[in-house]
């Protein structure tokens, strides 16, 4: 079945970290790929991120996180999304994030974390072939 | 004798001489469109000939790139206005750059141990980062600071963390750099009472608090308070050193975070230079002398990969400060034209594919900041776009730099490539372009209008977002991720990793602090405080009271927002 729905998108900067470039960086490549893109802005915490994905109905929340506090922070958003009846929505995301954290937060529900040096584009298809994959598709 | 006096004597005939230069000026073009010809009929690489900036550059360079109509008065000599040259007259052949290599983790403990090690291993300066609870105004023991604490950076939020921090390193005989912005005055006060705490003499204090909150708002995002309250706190501290700590930097007006958040070399150059002209603007609008604060006003640039365009970089900043500080501000000490500037190699150059590759980039970065005429310089750790360097990685990068100055013969003779036509012509280029971006900015009403209309933030992203799709398309090599790949992505070196318990230990010590203090000697001073902020004196002497009865940084950041309010950020990409 082809879903010709625009796949929605929160890109989000969880915790006190000012680094956006790379958060920038996505959230544009996803608009220019045809994503619909909320941006949250800096400095969000946890709750606040939950409430703009269930009141934008988001199917992704992608989190840019680069202080090195992911161990803390996607397994909170999680919690929270699953807790707000949103355990559909899928939570990804990228920064500076250890080989072995990625694994032990895809143990926990969490999707892909791409690191450094990864393309736009490998980003965005992982999008789409999750979207088109999902089981509400 | 040299070319120069050998072609006046003997040539009393003006005319003559004229003719005579007009012949080889007509000689050299003629040769010079001879080499165009036959450059133009040899095929070249199919490559970007342009810089990480998307400057275009060109084959060749000769003497007619020069567009500087001044002539040599634009170079002139090191130590002397404009300061192309460099700020002073010896440069290395009297004292090297500061080898200082920014550093701190975890607990005050654990950083003053890393402090102690570098500096057993010949650094000559401190420089503290702070993790980002700190770097937003919150205490380690804040709801917001969870998970957070310790990971970036090291945790101070007291003067009893600032005391720790420093055991054992006397503040009289080491400079201390603290990149802090939002709560830069909090942080600089509990590094002054810390200093008295060491029986020091504060007016020995050498050092700099990084303090430049324009940059942050539009780069960097660790700020407090909205930009009118925060120029003032600036404004405070300035006139606070001036009569207080005469050999202290008030601020380090950067660059660096403007330029890693994806700017260009040239807008690094314009928005950090008009930065500092608008941080002078509010100096004299307090009615301060400019020649009483300027000389102590100091600089931070990225050093990026593009060897000789960061170069000409440095070699226009210090003329675009000389001639802005002369002429347009009226400055009259020399020392206020004079632009001291520390730099650090790119970390958004480093790679986390074959991280053994960095230590090269680092290098050649640290040699154009040395060409370029810096005065301090922090290079880089190969591993730290994994983590936080380990001690290894991070002995590597001092190595680099003590290599770079005593083995290259870099710093033998200053300013070596004043005078190459190259070099030259893209200092002019520099120059220009910055000075077109002034008017750009005035055109927007200043800087913090251009920053509240999100100009500076979009015009950034816009270059990052170029410098992406150069790297995606893999017109920009990058080696080791989009050419010259691996196979194994497998990490082949250690991590540093912070243990959660840093966390845990941090908020009990700041349990034990607040149950030993005097809670009524708090009150007063909080209170006192958020009078000053709104009757307008000085805050330096009224928050320094409140970092001797060890109110915490949080405390007095809310002590101050009561005043000021929060800053909230235009939001967009």
């Amino acid at each position: 079945m082809t879903d010709e729905r625009k796949i929605r998108i929160l890109v989000a900067k969880p915790g006190l970290d000012g680094h956006d470039r790379g958060a920038k960086v996505i959230a544009s490549a996803f608009r220019d790929a045809g994503f619909e893109v909320i941006y949250t802005g800096l400095h969000q915490t946890p709750e606040m991120i939950v409430s703009a994905a269930i009141q934008e109905d988001v199917d992704i929340v992608a989190m840019s996180v680069l202080s090195g506090a992911h161990m803390t922070l996607f397994p909170r958003v999680k919690a929270l999304l699953d807790d707000a009846g949103a355990d559909h929505v899928l939570l990804t995301g990228g920064g500076i994030i250890p080989e072995e954290d990625v694994a032990a937060l895809e143990r926990q529900g969490i999707g892909r974390l791409f690191g450094p040096g990864t393309t736009t584009t490998a980003a965005i298809e992982y999008v789409r072939d999750w979207f088109a994959a999902r089981p509400s598709a | 004798m040299s070319t120069i006096e050998r072609d006046l004597v003997g040539r009393a005939d003006l005319e003559g001489v004229l003719r005579e230069r007009e012949r080889e000026i007509a000689e050299l073009r003629a040769r010079l469109a001879e080499w165009e010809e036959s450059y133009d009929e040899i095929p070249k690489r199919d490559a970007l000939f342009t810089t990480i900036s998307g400057r275009e550059v060109r084959p060749l360079y000769t003497a007619f790139d020069r567009v500087e109509a001044e002539g040599d008065d634009a170079i002139g000599f090191p130590g002397s206005y404009p300061f192309t040259r460099g700020p002073y007259s010896t440069m290395y052949r009297t004292r090297l750059w500061t080898m200082r290599q920014f550093a701190g983790f975890a607990t005050a403990e654990e950083t003053n141990a890393r402090y102690k090690y570098l500096l057993e291993h010949g650094q000559t300066g401190l420089s503290v980062a702070f993790d980002f609870p700190t770097l937003m105004g919150f205490d380690s023991d804040h709801a917001r600071s969870l998970g957070e604490v310790g990971v970036c950076g090291v945790a101070i939020s007291s003067l009893a963390d600032m005391e720790r921090l420093f055991e054992g390193i006397p503040l009289d005989q080491v400079s201390v750099s603290m990149t802090i912005n939002g709560p830069a005055i909090i942080l600089f006060c509990f590094y002054v009472a810390a200093a008295e705490r060491q029986g020091v003499d504060v007016a020995s204090l050498r050092g700099t608090v990084q303090n430049d909150i324009l940059k942050e708002y539009q780069a960097q995002h660790a700020w407090v308070f909205p930009p009118e309250p925060a120029l003032r706190c600036i404004v405070d501290m300035f006139e606070w050193c001036s009569d207080h700590t005469p050999k202290y930097n008030p601020i380090s007006i950067s660059g660096y975070h403007i330029r890693e958040a994806g700017a260009t070399a040239a807008q690094e150059l314009a928005f950090t230079l008009r930065n500092g002209f608008e941080y002078v603007e509010r100096g004299i609008a307090r009615g301060l002398d400019v020649d009483s604060f300027a000389p102590r006003l100091s600089f931070f640039f990225d050093v990026h990969n593009d060897f000789f365009e960061e170069i000409a970089k440095l070699r226009a900043a210090r003329r675009i400060w000389a001639r802005g500080m002369k002429e347009k501000y009226g400055a009259t000490n020399p020392d206020s034209w004079r632009l001291r500037t520390h730099c650090q190699t790119a970390g958004v150059s480093l790679t986390a594919q074959q991280p053994e590759n960095n230590i090269v980039r680092v290098a050649y970065q640290a040699m154009a900041a040395a060409l370029g005429g810096t005065q301090s310089l922090h290079t880089n750790s190969m591993d730290e776009t994994l983590s936080l360097p380990t001690e290894k990685a991070v002995r590597i990068a001092l190595r680099t730099q003590q290599v770079l100055a005593y083995e290259s013969g870099v710093p033998n003779t200053i300013d070596p490539l004043a005078g190459s036509y190259f070099v030259e012509s893209l200092t002019d280029e520099l120059e220009r372009e910055a000075l077109d971006l002034f008017e750009e900015i005035d055109a927007l009403g200043g800087v913090v209008p251009g920053i509240e209309q999100g100009w500076f933030q979009q015009e950034i992203s816009a270059s990052a977002m170029r410098q992406q799709r150069e790297v995606e398309s893999g017109d920009r090599v990058v080696v080791g991720v989009n050419h010259f790949t691996e196979g194994s992505q497998k990490l082949e070196i250690d991590t540093l990793k912070i243990d959660p318990v840093v966390e845990q230990r941090q908020v009990a010590r700041m349990a034990a602090m607040r149950a030993e203090r005097d809670d009524d000697t708090v009150r007063s001073c909080l209170g006192a405080l958020t009078e000053a902020c709104r009757s307008g004196e000085n805050l330096v002497p009224r928050i320094l009271d409140c970092a001797r009865a060890y109110c915490t940084l949080y405390e007095i950041r809310a002590a101050m927002e009561v005043v000021f309010g929060a800053y909230k950020e235009p939001v967009f990409f």
